[in-house]
């Protein structure tokens, strides 16, 4: 099939990348581009695991085709934590937030977002946020209390 | 899993360059926007097009506008952007509600409301809001443009009244002639990203004037006519409540499935129909919960 040369900027650095027409995102993201923070989990748009902002918010990376983001900006989990963790992701460790970990990359993009668009979030605003997110192992609470703790510490 | 069906993708700059696209593929071409529901059905095999059309490059289809008592919302206008329009929510507020209860944060960044009722499943939640305010769907042809009435889009579960020729332009939502206020309940097994079980709309205006709209108990989402006659120009009381609820199973036809069963739908609707017709009143009468609170 057609090959097609996309450009975006990834994590901040100009990429190129051959792909045909339909190529999903993740799977791009993951085995051509060597980004391995988006997981594949359900592949369709229900449990985050595949999150990654373009152009500023946050998408299901399985349910947009990589030539959509031709001359857009993608930023993963690697991207925001270019000088070692952020206070968010801190704030997770500290309240043990998460077990196995393969949540993680998504969530903690979705309360990036969060806190981007509402940096003092009430408890339903945060279990709204992360409705979208599925994590298996913790039952959320850490997951949230984390984030109420750094609302409160601003 | 991938997408096993290959398909050329365009990304037409303009409404008319569009057209000729799907003139070219002549009904074998999908329309992709925000693509939440299009890219599952892809790797699905659902649907196996010879092209994709993605129409966000359009400047066209980006804007929300009030004019001449009109709202326009553009088809390429996620439900995000729907949310934070105070348009929106100032003249529109069922809308506003309802678009806050659809699927997650990360879907409702991209996917649109032109999408919804383009997917047209039975449980969408748009719908009842658009039956209500009286909303029309604007779609460009080749020759021509119409607006089509909401109560005539949908013509079956996933079918829609759009020709394969055409592009949806925008929403049309005409302004309320005077105070109105109402509110959106919605079912689902938890909160938070399902599926509405049940979903209604209600709307009341001054003097008993109601309109109501259910979906997800039927094969389209449609409006309750026979409700909306007993009510108008009473005042609510438990009586005419219970007279209102007794009706509910002539205005719906819900199935069992993996959500819930016909039996649980329809007892649920008419206690969600008590909710929010109560709802709806108080909030009329300037008390009543904010809009966005849990209703059920």
């Amino acid at each position: 099939m057609k090959k097609t040369t996309i450009r975006i900027q990834l994590n901040g650095q100009p990429r190129t990348v051959e792909v045909e027409a339909n190529d999903i995102l993740l799977d791009v993201l993951r085995e051509k581009l060597g980004v391995k923070s988006p997981k594949m989990g359900c592949d369709r748009g229900d449990c985050g695991t595949c999150t990654v902002f373009l152009n500023g918010r946050t998408v299901r990376g399985c349910l947009v085709l990589a030539i959509e983001a031709d001359g857009g900006e993608i930023v993963t989990l690697e991207g925001i934590s270019h000088n070692g963790p952020t206070g968010l992701q801190k704030a997770f460790v500290e309240h043990s937030s998460f077990q196995c970990g393969f949540c993680a990359p998504g969530m903690v993009l979705a309360a990036t977002e969060l806190l981007q668009n509402n940096p003092k979030p009430d408890r339903a605003e945060i279990q709204e946020a992360l409705a979208g997110n599925l994590c298996r192992c913790t039952g959320y609470t850490p997951i949230i209390e984390a984030i109420e703790d750094i609302v409160r510490k601003g | 899993m991938p997408i096993t069906c290959g398909f050329e993708y365009h990304r037409p700059a303009t409404l008319a360059e569009a057209l000729s696209l799907l003139a070219k593929y002549k009904g074998r071409a999908q329309l992709l926007a925000g693509g939440t529901d299009l890219i599952v059905w892809l790797k699905e095999g659902a649907t196996t097009p010879e092209a994709v059309i993605d129409v966000k490059a359009i400047p066209e289809l980006w804007h929300i506008d009030l004019k001449d008592g009109v709202l326009r919302i553009g088809s390429r206008v996620t439900f995000a952007e729907l949310i934070e329009s105070e348009l929106v929510k100032k003249h529109f507020p069922i809308l506003w509600e309802a678009s806050r209860t659809v699927a997650s944060c990360g879907v409702r960044n991209r996917a649109t409301l032109a999408g919804n009722i383009c997917s047209a499943v039975p449980c969408l939640d748009s719908a009842p809001a658009l039956l209500v305010y009286d909303a029309c769907v604007r779609v460009r042809g080749a020759s021509e443009e119409r607006d089509i009435p909401i109560a005539e889009w949908f013509t079956g579960p996933k079918r829609t009244a759009r020709l394969w020729d055409e592009i949806v332009v925008c929403v049309e939502l005409p302004l309320p002639a005077g105070p109105t206020a109402g509110c959106y309940v919605k079912l689902g097994r938890y909160q938070g990203e399902d599926l509405a079980q049940v979903g209604l709309a209600a709307l009341a205006a001054e003097g008993g004037d109601w309109k109501l709209a259910f979906c997800a108990v039927g094969p389209i989402p449609r409006r309750a006519g026979r409700v909306e006659a007993l009510l108008r120009g009473k005042k609510l009381s438990p009586r005419l409540l219970a007279e209102a609820q007794a009706l509910v199973p002539k205005e719906i036809s819900p199935i069992s499935d993996i959500r819930s069963s016909r039996e649980y739908r329809l007892h649920m609707a008419a206690v969600m129909l008590g909710r929010g017709l109560q709802a709806a009143a108080a909030r009329l009468s300037g008390k009543g919960p904010a809009y966005g609170a849990k209703l059920i």
